[in-house]
């Protein structure tokens, strides 16, 4: 380490300016970009979702002469693609929880508060970030995803083509289902403030809590289980409708969950001692 | 000292009015009413979990009061627009993703004031951190540390520096300016309210004491004033004929410590007390003087009731650092 400077040569600072939100969204891309863990998270979650359902379709390709009846009335090309999708969800729900749980465990979030003692921007600008950080990344790589996984599948003549009904709107729609996840895992994690809980309330309600629904009355659970985020947000992502929501409801359903996270998360921020 | 005042330089005044805090049943503050004035060091002292640094989260809107009020500058901290530029604020918890750099860290605090990136390097450099500025801040050491919330609490040039347990960790070099700087702050016309559970290093830099113990209020007083009041009463007297002396210095209150090889040391009486006392009898006096408490033995005698004995319950403050 150097020697220090007189502290007579303390710089001045010439020019002076307040807070404003277009700042604080700078600000959080800092903080987002300059953790390794951020990165290594999101390039994971690129690498899952081009990378599985590649490998997916150079299985199914390589089997399909061998393949029963029963394997190739229940193949669907699409669901292929998207199985990459399945599990990079976790990795963008984790980080979306991270984002902010990270401040709390760290002590970050007194400097944060301190620099932004209105606070609310700072989660604003936390959300609005990550959300299109997620959406820019992913949108390529779902897009990615879709054609590598569908151009090996071309090979047996069992891919499905971009142009079908519904499939761009389904390709898209896993970008904007990551995204909206990322951001749920946002809003519980602001509202738990601890990786360790946020996380466990992330993955209970998105991957625990449906099947503990079929200890339900059947019929309750199909009239529900629709309506759980993670199904609800699914059903973009489907050609076929099964026991779900139309698309762009499902998807809605599973945006009033992340806006709900969040505007609790906001008026605890408010609220809540630093 | 007048180098380039900003305006609204020596309005930075912090006043709390019956400052109040609780944490479930425990009080962590308790009805404080002080005011910090600009262009001088104002000590915060206290034995560790006596309320500083919950005080100074008060302050900087991070916990809101019980019952109470503080301002800085006339405003509750909250309602500023540009808080860096008003005030400074070095937490005693670290206050640092640890993952991030000294460089990222700072940027990213710089940018939410617009505060160009020139500054944060200027900053670096000036707490001597530019070899390590792009290491990740969890792999400083404590000193290192202190420096990058030093770093960060000068950011925007504020007109109000708010320093918890500054030199916690630092080297001699670094306590050395630590001191001389908020000398210099002060000395601009900024205002410096500096907390500390050490008497001496508050000694050596304020002007003024704020002093609490159990979240009370015990002394707002100069540093000066402080140690008189802790040892006004204690004086040191010589005399060839302390048998005679003693008997006429005795009173209810009053006691005496040695006697050997001529001296006395008399408590409970001024000077001027006993030296009057002795004219009238005609002793002999040979030395007569007031015995300077350090300060150390002040801020013990003044805290000592308010210590809290015990095991005592941790704080949030000391559970979150």
């Amino acid at each position: 380490m150097s020697a220090l400077a007189p502290a007579q040569a303390i710089p001045r600072l010439e020019h002076t300016g307040r807070v404003t939100q277009a700042r604080v969204f700078l600000s959080e891309l800092t903080k987002l970009r300059s953790v390794r863990s951020t990165k290594w998270s999101l390039f994971t979650a690129v690498v899952l979702t081009i990378g599985v359902p590649a490998i997916a379709a150079a299985v199914f390709s390589h089997h399909w002469p061998q393949a029963s009846p029963q394997d190739r009335a229940d193949f669907h090309p699409l669901e292929l693609t998207f199985v990459g999708v399945q599990i990079s969800q976790l990795a963008i729900g984790v980080l979306g929880v991270l984002v902010i749980t990270a401040e709390y465990s760290t002590g970050m979030i007194r400097a944060s508060m301190t620099a932004v003692p209105r606070r609310l921007p700072v989660l604003w600008g936390k959300a609005v970030v990550y959300a299109l950080v997620t959406l820019a990344l992913m949108t390529p790589a779902v897009l990615l995803a879709f054609v590598v996984s569908q151009g090996i599948l071309s090979g047996r003549h069992i891919n499905i083509a971009f142009t079908h009904a519904g499939v761009p709107r389904a390709v898209f729609g896993a970008a904007l289902y990551l995204t909206v996840i990322g951001l749920f895992g946002l809003g519980l994690g602001a509202i738990v403030r601890n990786t360790a809980g946020g996380i466990a309330t992330f993955a209970g309600i998105m991957f625990v809590l449906p099947p503990l629904m079929n200890v339900l009355p059947a019929s309750w659970n199909s009239a529900a289980s629709p309506y759980l985020p993670l199904q609800a947000g699914e059903a973009l992502l489907a050609l076929n409708r099964g026991n779900q929501l139309a698309p762009w409801t499902g998807f809605g359903v599973l945006c009033a969950y992340a806006a709900a996270s969040l505007a609790i998360a906001a008026v605890l921020l408010a609220r809540r001692d630093v | 000292m007048n180098k380039h005042p900003r305006e609204g330089y020596g309005a930075g005044v912090i006043e709390a009015r019956n400052l109040t805090k609780d944490y479930g049943d425990k009080r962590a503050v308790d009805d404080l009413t002080f005011s910090v004035e600009p262009g001088i060091v104002t000590g915060f002292l206290g034995p560790n979990g006596s309320g500083k640094s919950t005080t100074m989260r008060l302050i900087l809107g991070l916990d809101a009061p019980s019952a109470g009020d503080v301002t800085v500058n006339g405003k509750h901290y909250r309602e500023h627009a540009a808080p860096l530029h008003e005030v400074g604020a070095l937490l005693e918890a670290r206050s640092v993703h640890t993952g991030r750099s000294a460089y990222h860290h700072l940027l990213a605090l710089a940018q939410t004031h617009g505060i160009p990136k020139r500054r944060v390097h200027e900053l670096i450099d000036l707490v001597g951190l530019h070899e390590v500025a792009d290491k990740r801040a969890g792999q400083f050491s404590l000193g290192m540390g202190q420096r990058l919330g030093i770093a960060t609490a000068l950011l925007g040039d504020p007109s109000t520096l708010l320093l918890d347990e500054p030199v916690n960790g630092l080297d001699p070099e670094g306590i050395h300016w630590i001191r001389n700087l908020l000398k210099d702050l002060a000395a601009e016309g900024r205002t410096v309210f500096v907390s500390s559970h050490l008497m001496g290093e508050m000694a050596l830099t304020a002007d003024h004491l704020i002093v609490i113990g159990r979240g009370k209020l015990i002394a707002d007083t100069s540093v000066e004033d402080f140690v008189a009041r802790a040892s006004a009463k204690v004086v040191l007297v010589r005399s060839p004929d302390l048998q005679r002396l003693r008997v006429v210095l005795e009173g209810p209150g009053i006691t005496f410590e040695g006697g050997e090889r001529g001296s006395l040391e008399v408590h409970g009486l001024t000077t001027e007390q006993v030296g009057d006392a002795a004219a009238e009898h005609g002793i002999a006096i040979h030395e007569l003087t007031p015995q300077q408490a350090s300060l150390e033995e002040a801020f013990m005698s003044l805290t000592r009731t308010a210590v809290e004995f015990g095991t005592p319950a941790k704080t949030p403050e000391e559970a979150a650092a």
